[in-house]
């Protein structure tokens, strides 16, 4: 029996490979749009400006105080009720992109504010504006502490896209779930969908990891 | 936006809310008590001579680490019927969080006990203590300090996880807020609701989080 579900399983395959690139396609374009905007919030937080920083703070805590299941419920079923359509795809790209914003915002505010203060007063002091002194002092400077977790952060976004299933994004997780009404063998079907996941999500893991102790490493000669 | 809030409908429903909160509170303390126990064996297994107890302490790790939570939920879920194993969802589900958390708290162990310099170790040996003692009296005092805020940032991770038991008709928070849509479809009241009952927990353990960070750590005195 089982080698006749196995079979099966390899003969619906190509419809995992499907799910794979949605999965892919949903995720890179939640982890894009939320580094763009991720970024750019991150910076207006590490400027201690108040307009700014209490919105944005509670932003990121509500963002990060609630489970991604529940966003992605509130995206869907509550802004139709305000007057913004979205399809499934669409709802879940802009769930993603408000969650990655949220985390990539503390990551990048906390990559600022570990530049040393002396390069700010000396950049400054070079007669730099303010957009110059953060592009070619303090970024480069940041990129430093920000890009391992940055990485870590791409990592948890590709896994949180699994829970857009819900809402019925035909991911890689919703294909296991569709595979395992017609294959009844659990382990077999959704180990598949985990070794899918595993071949995305491994590689950016050490590549996190490497970049930590590279640029670690670099930190201690200074 | 928010002018046709329903209150009323909140209150009738709170009873309903309140043993969700309750479900969620208790899942969730279980599964982080079971995920230190499943953790700290990992952790030894994962930092021990033996290369065989290594490999599948490093299997463990690395696997449920590059995979979504909610495909090792699936996995169990639709799984352990298979090999004719039949236990009650929220078992699943306990299970399921306890493997995942698990894996994360032997990381976290993990960069606890190495975190503790070389030399203290050497000192300790030196000075004739053995394996045990040196763990007791020099190693874990250390180790415990750094180990206390990330693994409090990893009981938030559970609580918010916690959520996707839903999926697996668990009643937890998250099933209420589902509930109450699919009866009266008023998502907006049930989802906000629930969010708002998942950023107390969120807000309690953010302040333990910070307290434990500010008062663990021990801070070089040199």
């Amino acid at each position: 029996m089982i080698a006749y579900y196995f079979q099966r399983l390899i003969e619906i395959f190509p419809f995992f490979l499907k799910g794979l690139w949605m999965t892919v396609i949903v995720s890179c374009l939640g982890l894009i749009f939320g580094t763009i905007f991720g970024f750019i919030m991150g910076v207006l937080r590490s400027q201690k400006i108040r307009l700014f920083n209490w919105p944005i703070g509670i932003f990121v805590s509500v963002i990060r105080g609630t489970p991604f299941v529940v966003q992605i419920f509130i995206v869907f079923f509550i802004f139709p009720e305000w007057g913004i359509q979205l399809n499934a795809i669409s709802a879940a790209v802009l769930a993603l992109t408000i969650l990655g914003t949220a985390f990539i915002c503390e990551i990048v505010a906390g990559g600022i504010k570990a530049v040393p203060k002396g390069q700010w007063e000396a950049s400054a002091s070079s007669g730099l504006s303010i957009v110059k002194q953060l592009r070619l002092v303090i970024i480069p400077q940041a990129l430093r502490t920000i890009l391992p977790p940055l990485v870590g952060q791409y990592v948890l976004l590709i896994k949180d896209s699994s829970v857009v299933s819900v809402i019925g994004v035909v991911e890689l997780t919703r294909v296991g779930w569709l595979t395992v009404v017609r294959i009844p063998e659990g382990l077999m079907v959704f180990s598949l969908v985990g070794i899918l996941y595993f071949v995305i999500s491994y590689p950016l893991i050490r590549l996190s990891n490497g970049l930590e102790k590279k640029l670690s490493v670099g930190q201690i000669s200074l | 936006m928010l002018e046709g809030f329903n209150f009323r409908i909140i209150w009738e429903y709170m009873p309903l809310f309140l043993e969700g909160l309750r479900n969620t509170f208790l899942i969730s303390i279980l599964s982080i008590f079971l995920a230190l126990i499943v953790g700290v064996i990992a952790c030894g297994g994962r930092l021990s001579r033996w290369k065989f107890l290594r490999g599948i302490s490093i299997i463990y790790i690395e696997s449920i680490r590059s995979t979504p939570l909610l495909v090792q939920i699936y996995f169990f879920y639709f799984g352990l019927p298979t090999l004719g194993i039949r236990i009650p969802e929220i078992q699943t589900g306990i299970l399921a969080l306890m493997l995942n958390s698990g894996a994360y708290i032997a990381e976290i162990v993990r960069a606890g006990i190495t975190s503790v310099p070389n030399g203290q170790i050497e000192a300790g040996m030196s000075s004739g203590l053995n394996y045990f003692q040196r763990m007791r009296f020099i190693i874990l005092p250390q180790a415990i300090g750094v180990t206390v805020p990330p693994l409090l940032g990893q009981a938030i991770v559970l609580v918010k996880d916690s959520a996707l038991l839903s999926l697996i008709s668990v009643m937890e928070l998250t099933r209420c807020g589902q509930v109450l849509t699919s009866e009266r479809f008023m998502p907006t009241e049930a989802f906000f609701t629930v969010a708002f009952l998942y950023l107390c927990i969120y807000f309690c353990l953010k302040y333990l989080a910070d307290w434990s960070q500010k008062r663990l750590i021990f801070k070089e005195t040199y």
